[in-house]
């Protein structure tokens, strides 16, 4: 039949609903998106490339870029690192699994800023850890955990695990528990049902968890400036974006830093979600429920 | 682990759960049953019976509460399932879905260790038994729900277990595939000659595939008997019904001789046979539709005339329902052509009516 003759659909209305949620998305985030974009390319002076030139030729801008990711890849890699085996021992529903979830997920309910002023009092040279750790005579010594690269990153944790954490016990539990039986009967004990059932069958939501934490880590702005310290081995590149646009008033410089550290998140999602792709990423049922 | 035994003794296995209130209640009650090389045993009961209890703890899934399994000498309640060595299959088949189906069959060869051209041969050869020869390279997302079983069974027994574990593993089949997959675990089970425990609440597949029932109730045994024991003489009356007895109802025993019972009801006298010690003056008869005769009997015992109210169709056969004068309700399954408003003669045989004690 001659697809032109074909009865037109009749306009559906309920997609009048997905309106406001566009019109959000398009003002709230592409037009401001596309603007950075263009601002990027109308430096005050010189090309329009001009920015990414100063950018990467000027010492203390690109290395931000290192800086960043010596804090956020290795705060992702603990985050799901330690995510993984709590949640794998959470996933079968007790009385303790709820206290437990909820005890680690009160962070997320601080923010950034009440978490630092915490660990300002708690990790600092005269804080609590440090006067117990005198009082019981373990370590004598002085402990620097804050204004430094160690505060930044505790803190990154400390926000971030809540976050790995639900997002690994919701894919785990998600995995039939039934599986694990069948491989025990098969003569699987339990490192190798971790290793052949449940591992394969995580692997691609751990990567997804693995692009979110990232993300969120490596925009680290708040714990960078007070729990950092920023003028030195803390200064992230959203410290150098904002320095560039409230300090000296470069918005156009600003939005070119804002480009390059939305493309560094953007390589590093690649690429966890092409070790995604080799996994298998079907239904995690064994059959029929 | 081993690949044959003669025996596989279940003692007094008893398996408690917490209860609602703090109470424990047993999902299975002293379960005391020996099963031979080569036999096959169906435990049959209804759903909450305690029959997949009673599997998960021989597959060593459910730790006992009390009693002890062994195989042979050994004891092998203490070990935990991936040191038993049985195949298991699951009712919604417990495949891995990351897996081809060549690497699922081959899961447990991998497991223990064999050689990588051993398990190749293995797989192909297990593929072959349950006829799914050309899918070894698919996932199982890529079969039907029959191919999907059948793979379970043949990851199952590629292992050559001692013992093959089954839960209800046609229950998520329609109907024509059911017969189908039930008829091939008979072959497979005839070939290869394993020790099979199948737990089932369909009593049509246990009395097609055992060598023996084990009819539970409520966490304890009713019977271990042969299929035809159990469906001609089932030890109590909750056996009976769960076997198709549907018509079960009181009457006065009038007197006994030897094993015959005489009763008297408000519409008819009956003549049956006695399954249990009768005690006070009240009995329970228990007569299966398809025992009933239409028309009137020639020894002139058990004749019952009763009106038909309904007529339920069902192919070759109709099944009747009848109301007597005091309106007692009967089950009857018959070919001859009866109409619903008319009056009808029926008699079942002396050893079809079963008496047990009233309840």
């Amino acid at each position: 039949m001659d697809a032109t003759l074909a009865p037109r659909a009749p306009f559906d209305r309920t997609l009048l609903l997905v309106v406001p949620a566009a019109l959000f998305m398009l003002l709230l985030f592409v037009y401001p998106f596309l603007y950075g974009l263009l601002l990027s390319f109308e430096p005050p002076q010189g090309g329009w490339l001009a920015n990414y030139q100063k950018f990467f030729t000027t010492d203390n801008l690109w290395s931000t870029i290192w800086t960043t990711l010596r804090l956020a890849l290795p705060a992702t890699l603990v985050n799901v690192g330690l995510a993984l085996p709590i949640a794998f021992k959470m996933r079968q529903k007790s009385r303790y699994q709820r206290v437990v979830t909820t005890i680690l997920v009160v962070p997320i309910t601080l923010g950034t800023v009440l978490i630092a002023e915490g660990m300002l009092t708690y990790f600092g040279p005269k804080g609590w850890l440090a006067q117990t750790l005198q009082f019981l005579h373990v370590y004598e010594g002085s402990i620097r955990l804050t204004h430094n690269y160690w505060g930044v990153l505790i803190s990154l944790v400390i926000s971030g695990f809540p976050f790995a954490f639900l997002l690994i016990l919701s894919y785990i539990t998600g995995i039939d528990p039934v599986l694990a039986r069948a491989a025990a009967t098969l003569g699987a004990d339990r490192r190798a049902q971790f290793r052949h059932v449940y591992l394969p069958l995580l692997a691609p939501g751990l990567a997804m968890c693995f692009c979110l934490s990232f993300v969120q880590a490596f925009s680290v702005f708040p714990s960078a400036v007070l729990l950092g310290s920023p003028a030195g081995p803390t200064r992230v590149i959203s410290i150098a974006a904002y320095e560039a646009a409230f300090e000296q008033y470069d918005y156009s410089l600003a939005s070119a830093i804002a480009m390059i550290m939305g493309a560094v998140q953007l390589v590093i999602v690649a690429l966890a979600l092409g070790v995604r792709n080799l996994f298998y990423r079907g239904p995690v049922t064994g059959g029929k429920g | 682990m081993k690949h044959d035994f003669n025996e596989l003794k279940l003692d007094r296995v008893t398996r408690r759960f917490a209860g609602a209130g703090g109470n424990a209640f047993a999902a299975l009650n002293e379960l005391s049953l020996t099963i031979r090389r080569g036999e096959f045993i169906a435990l049959l009961g209804p759903s909450g019976c305690g029959k997949s209890t009673a599997l998960n703890c021989i597959a060593g899934l459910l730790p006992l509460s009390s009693g002890t399994i062994h195989l042979d000498a050994e004891r092998i309640d203490p070990l935990p399932p991936e040191r038993r060595g049985f195949g298991m299959v699951f009712q919604n088949y417990a495949l891995f879905p990351h897996m081809s189906v060549a690497r699922n069959v081959g899961f447990g060869l991998r497991m223990r260790g064999v050689p990588a051209a051993e398990i190749d041969k293995r797989v192909a050869h297990a593929l072959s038994v349950v006829q799914l020869v050309g899918q070894a390279h698919k996932l199982p997302g890529q079969l039907s729900g029959g191919q999907q079983q059948r793979v379970a069974i043949a990851r199952a027994i590629v292992i050559e277990p001692p013992l093959i574990l089954m839960d209800e593993p046609l229950s998520n089949l329609d109907a024509k595939l059911r017969i189908e997959t039930r008829a091939e675990i008979r072959r497979i089970h005839r070939d290869l000659g394993r020790s099979t425990v199948y737990v089932t609440h369909d009593q049509d597949e246990a009395l097609s595939l055992a060598d023996r029932i084990v009819v539970m109730k409520d966490g304890v045994v009713q019977q271990i008997d042969t299929p035809q024991r159990v469906y001609g003489q089932p030890s109590n009356l909750h056996v009976a019904r769960f076997m198709g007895y549907r018509n079960v109802f009181p009457m006065s025993i009038e007197r006994e001789q030897g094993d015959r019972v005489a009763l008297s009801g408000p519409d008819f006298p009956l003549t049956g046979t006695r399954m249990l010690p009768l005690t006070d003056g009240k009995a329970m008869v228990a007569i299966r539709p398809d025992d009933f005769v239409v028309g009137e009997p020639a020894d002139g015992l058990n004749a019952i005339s009763a009106k038909v109210d309904l007529v339920e169709y069902a192919g070759r056969e109709s099944l009747v329902d009848l109301v007597t004068a005091s309106g007692l309700r009967l089950i009857v399954r018959t070919a001859e052509p009866v109409a619903a408003g008319a009056i009808v003669h029926v008699h079942a045989p002396v050893e079809r009516t079963l008496v047990y004690p009233a309840e």
